[in-house]
């Protein structure tokens, strides 16, 4: 079961995971990352907020392709991906990413995959506001590299 | 062909998407990306980095010899940073 959604409004983490497993006691656990949003601004300044800008239609597209992905390289029972788009403010949830499996290796490595890949093929943009002027956040070659990773260990297996 | 622009390529030309019709010689992603630069002016200030521009046939990643449809619909835009 895959699970896709791009939304403005926050999540309730606990009603996510507990749906992602419902009805199904196969399941012997649920790995899950949560994104939140980080003050840029620090504890000085007097607004800080972050816009997220996607692609509608691509968005979803690349996100079911990427979870299909992980249902096909791992055992998987179930996998969520909830992105938020819109205005955020520090502390504000932006991604949940959940993983279920028979076996904790499968759900922990997957969950890892979806959030590595996620970050540099959804076409998600963040445009930080430090209260005093506006900046496109730049893509980090670390973040390249961390998806290139899940790319070689295919090649190696 | 609709085109669509996204983040700081969508500001520098400053229009979120326009129809346009290509002249008969621009028939691939490259091409296309050659043509819009050299209307100058916001176009060529928005696609100096060549580089960083990535380009969407369709709602799917391409590279620069995607060849393309009149009915496609392309997206320009720089690399992106959610999660």
């Amino acid at each position: 079961m895959i699970s896709i959604k791009v939304q403005s409004e926050d999540f309730d983490i606990s009603a996510e995971l507990a749906a992602l497993s419902a009805g199904n006691t196969q399941i012997g656990g649920i790995a899950s990352f949560t994104g939140l949003v980080r003050d840029i601004a620090g504890p000085m300044a007097t607004a800080s907020s972050m816009t997220l800008e996607h692609y509608p239609g691509m968005t979803e597209k690349q996100l079911s392709a990427i979870a299909r992905e992980a249902m096909e390289r791992w055992p998987l029972d179930a996998c969520l991906i909830i992105h938020r788009f819109g205005r955020l403010m520090p502390g504000d949830r932006i991604v949940l990413v959940a993983t279920a499996s028979a076996h904790r290796e499968a759900a922990l490595s997957s969950c890892a995959f979806l959030i590595d890949w996620l970050k540099t093929k959804a076409p998600f943009w963040k445009l930080e506001d430090d209260g005093s002027e506006q900046r496109w956040v730049a893509a980090k070659d670390s973040d390249d590299e961390a998806a290139a990773k899940w790319a070689a260990e295919t090649r190696s297996d | 062909m609709k085109l669509l622009y996204f983040a700081w390529i969508r500001a520098k030309i400053g229009m979120a998407e326009e129809q346009v019709t290509l002249p008969p010689d621009v028939r691939n992603v490259g091409q296309l990306l050659d043509w819009l630069a050299s209307r100058g002016g916001n176009y060529a200030a928005a696609l100096k980095e060549r580089s960083v521009v990535k380009v969407a046939v369709n709602q799917e990643y391409v590279a620069a010899d995607h060849a393309l449809q009149p009915g496609d619909e392309v997206a320009l835009f720089p690399p992106v940073t959610g999660g």
